[in-house]
C-alpha cells in the first residue's frame, strides 16, 4: 500500500539520540532563551511575513498598490490643509511630508500590529507552542516590505514636484531597520504591561496621535519656539524621523551625533522591550 | 510587587535529576494557579488606588493541584475528567504553552499536538503555501518541509488540488491536509484530544493507520477523550482527573471502572 511506503520516510529520521528535552524548571537567561527559539522560527517569521504580504496583494482588486496609494492620499490631504489652511512654507512641502509620513506611519503601524499579536495572540498560542516573539518580529517584517513599497509613490513624487534625488537614499535601509527595533521594542514593552493593564493597550491609541503631533512630520523643528524645541529632543522619534528623511529627502548623510542618538534609542527601546518581555513572557498563558 | 495575574513561578530544582528511566513526560508536584481579581477592575487608575487602600483581592482558581505524573515512553495514556477537571491544562503545561505555577514539568523529546490541526490556514493562499505555513507554525524548518513535502500531499490525496486556494478546499479537505503536516514526521509524543475523526471513513481509517504505526515504533500518545470505549480500546493506563486533583492512576480498564460508578452517583 502506498501509504506504508511513504511512512517508512517518516520514522527514519526520528533517531533516539540528541532528543530535545524540555524542562519547566529551567527559564535562566529567557532573553537568550527566546532569542534563540526566534531564530528557530526564522522560518516561520519569513513565512508569515509572506503571507501578511499576498494575502493583501490577492484580497483587493488594487492589491499591493494600497500600499503606496494610502501614504498618497494622506499627504495630499495633509499638505493642502497645511500649505493651504495654515499656511506653512517649507520648500518641496508634499515630500517633507510624505517622507515624515511613510517613516512615522511604519512606526504607529507595526507597533500597534505587535501590541494585538502579542496580545490578542490567539487561539493559536493557547494550543501549540510557538515563541510568542516571533509574531511581533514579523510584524515588524510586513511593515519593512510596506515600508519599502511606499518609497516608490515617495520617489514619484519627488521627481513630479522637482525636488532632488539623492544617492543617499541608497542608505535608507539601515534608518528603517533602526525604526524596525524601536517599534520592537516599543511593542514589545507595552503588551507585557498590558498583561497587568489591558487599558493601556487601549490607551495606545491615542497615545500615538500625541506623539505624531510633537514629532516634525508636519512641520519643521525650527519652526517652534527654542525652548520647545529643545524638549522635543528627549522624543527618540524626532531622531529616528530626522535621520530617515536626511537620507531619502534632504540627500545629505546625517550628522555623527544625530546616528549615534538614532542607534542608541533604537538599540535602547530594543533591549529595554526585549528583556521586560521576556522577563514576563510566561504570564502571557495565564491571561484568562 | 504582586499584580493581579502573576504566577508564583518556582525555580525549583530539586533532587529529580536523578530519577530519568524511560519516562518521557514527568510531572512533578505540578500546580497551574490562575489568579483573578475578585472584582473586574482592569483599569489601571483604579486598581492604583484600590492597590494603596489595600483592597485588591484575589480569587485563586486551581486548574491543578499538585499532580504528579508519569508516562512511559511508547504507552497510550488516556486522561478523563469532566469538563473543567484540568485535562486541556495539563496537556497545555506538556505542550509547553504554559508553565506551571510551581513544581515540575519535563518532557523528553518532539511533541506534536493534535489540537491545533490547520493551524494559520489561510484561504487566499495555495494548497501549497499553507502547508510551508503550517509546518512552520508547527516548528518544522523549511529544509524538513521540502524533503516532506511530497509525502504530506500524497497522504492527504491533494496531489490536483495542491496549487489552488484554499478557499476552494471543502472541510475534508483542510482536515486531511491539516493532519498530514501534523503528522508528517513522527513525534517523539503524540497530543490527541477527543477521538480523531478527519474526512470519510476511509481516511478516519487511513490516519489511525499512522497512528497506529507510530505506536508500534514507540511513540508516546496522550489522548484526552469523554468516550470511554475508545480510552479503553487504546490506552493501557490512564489517570481520572477530578477538580484540578488526580483522583486515580492505573490500567485503563480500572480508572474507567471507578470514574463510571462516580459518575452514575454524582448523576443520581
Amino acid at each position: 500500500m502506498v501509504q506504508f511506503e511513504s511512512m517508512a520516510i517518516l520514522t527514519k529520521k526520528s533517531g533516539i539520540e540528541n532528543k530535545p528535552i524540555y524542562d519547566s524548571a529551567k527559564r535562566r537567561l529567557m532573553p537568550l532563551l527566546e532569542a534563540r527559539e526566534a531564530w528557530r522560527y526564522r522560518d516561520l517569521i519569513i513565512f508569515l511575513v509572506r503571507r501578511d504580504v499576498t494575502a493583501r496583494y490577492k484580497r483587493s482588486v488594487l492589491g499591493i498598490a494600497w500600499t503606496m496609494l494610502n501614504p498618497l492620499g494622506m499627504m495630499i490631504v495633509l499638505s493642502i490643509v497645511f500649505s493651504q489652511v495654515f499656511r506653512i512654507t517649507i520648500e518641496n512641502y508634499p515630500a517633507y511630508v510624505l517622507s515624515g509620513l511613510i517613516s512615522w506611519t511604519f512606526f504607529a503601524q507595526t507597533s500597534a500590529a505587535a501590541i494585538n499579536v502579542l496580545v490578542w495572540g490567539g487561539d493559536l498560542l493557547q494550543r501549540i507552542y510557538i515563541p510568542r516573539s516571533a509574531f511581533a518580529i514579523s510584524s515588524i517584517g510586513t511593515g519593512l516590505i510596506n515600508l519599502l513599497l511606499s518609497l516608490v509613490p515617495l520617489l514619484v513624487v519627488m521627481v513630479v514636484i522637482g525636488s532632488p534625488l539623492h544617492i543617499t537614499i541608497l542608505l535608507a535601509p539601515v534608518a528603517m531597520i533602526l525604526l524596525g527595533l524601536f517599534s520592537l521594542g516599543v511593542g514589545l514593552l507595552i503588551s507585557t504591561i498590558g498583561i497587568y493593564f489591558a487599558d493601556v493597550v487601549e490607551m495606545y491609541s491615542i497615545i500615538i496621535m500625541a506623539w505624531f503631533y510633537i514629532t516634525p512630520i508636519l512641520y519643521t523643528l525650527d519652526l517652534l519656539p527654542a525652548n520647545l524645541q529643545g524638549w522635543l529632543q528627549l522624543n527618540p522619534m524626532v531622531h529616528l524621523v530626522e535621520l530617515f528623511r536626511s537620507l531619502v529627502f534632504y540627500g545629505k548623510i546625517p550628522t555623527l551625533e544625530n546616528w549615534l542618538i538614532s542607534i542608541g534609542v533604537a538599540l535602547g527601546m530594543f533591549l529595554v522591550g526585549w528583556l521586560v518581555f521576556t522577563g514576563k513572557s510566561d504570564e502571557f498563558a495565564y491571561r484568562t | 510587587m504582586s499584580l493581579p495575574t502573576v504566577p508564583e513561578i518556582s525555580t525549583m530544582t530539586s533532587a529529580l535529576e536523578m530519577h530519568t528511566g524511560d519516562d518521557v513526560v514527568i510531572l512533578e508536584d505540578t500546580t497551574v494557579r490562575y489568579r483573578v481579581p475578585r472584582e473586574r477592575f482592569r483599569t489601571f487608575k483604579e486598581f492604583v488606588i484600590r492597590r494603596m487602600k489595600g483592597q485588591v483581592q484575589y480569587v485563586e482558581l486551581l486548574a491543578l493541584n499538585q499532580v504528579s505524573l508519569q508516562v512511559k515512553k511508547g504507552e497510550v495514556f488516556g486522561l478523563i475528567g469532566a469538563n473543567g477537571a484540568g485535562k486541556t491544562t495539563l496537556l497545555r503545561l506538556v505542550a509547553r504553552v504554559m508553565r506551571p505555577t510551581q513544581g515540575r514539568v519535563i518532557v523528553r523529546g518532539r511533541v506534536a499536538p493534535l489540537l491545533a490541526m490547520g493551524a494559520g490556514f489561510h484561504p487566499e493562499l495555495t494548497g501549497r503555501e499553507n502547508v510551508y505555513l503550517n509546518g512552520t507554525l508547527l516548528g518544522y524548518t523549511r529544509r524538513e518541509i521540502n524533503e516532506l513535502f511530497d509525502q504530506i500531499v500524497d497522504f492527504a490525496e491533494l496531489r490536483d488540488s495542491i496549487e489552488a486556494p484554499m478557499r476552494t478546499y471543502s472541510s475534508g479537505m483542510l482536515a486531511r491536509l491539516g493532519f498530514a503536516v501534523a503528522t508528517a514526521q513522527m513525534p517523539d509524543i503524540l497530543i490527541v484530544d477527543e477521538v480523531l475523526s478527519v474526512g470519510d471513513i476511509a481516511y478516519q481509517e487511513k490516519s489511525a493507520a499512522r497512528i497506529r504505526h507510530f505506536r508500534e515504533q514507540g511513540a508516546t500518545i496522550l489522548l484526552v477523550s469523554h468516550d470511554m470505549s475508545s480510552i479503553l480500546k487504546m490506552c493501557n493506563r490512564a489517570a481520572w482527573l477530578n477538580h484540578g486533583e488526580i483522583v486515580q492512576v492505573g490500567p485503563a480498564e480500572d480508572v474507567v471502572k471507578q470514574f463510571q460508578i462516580f459518575m452514575e452517583v454524582e448523576t443520581k
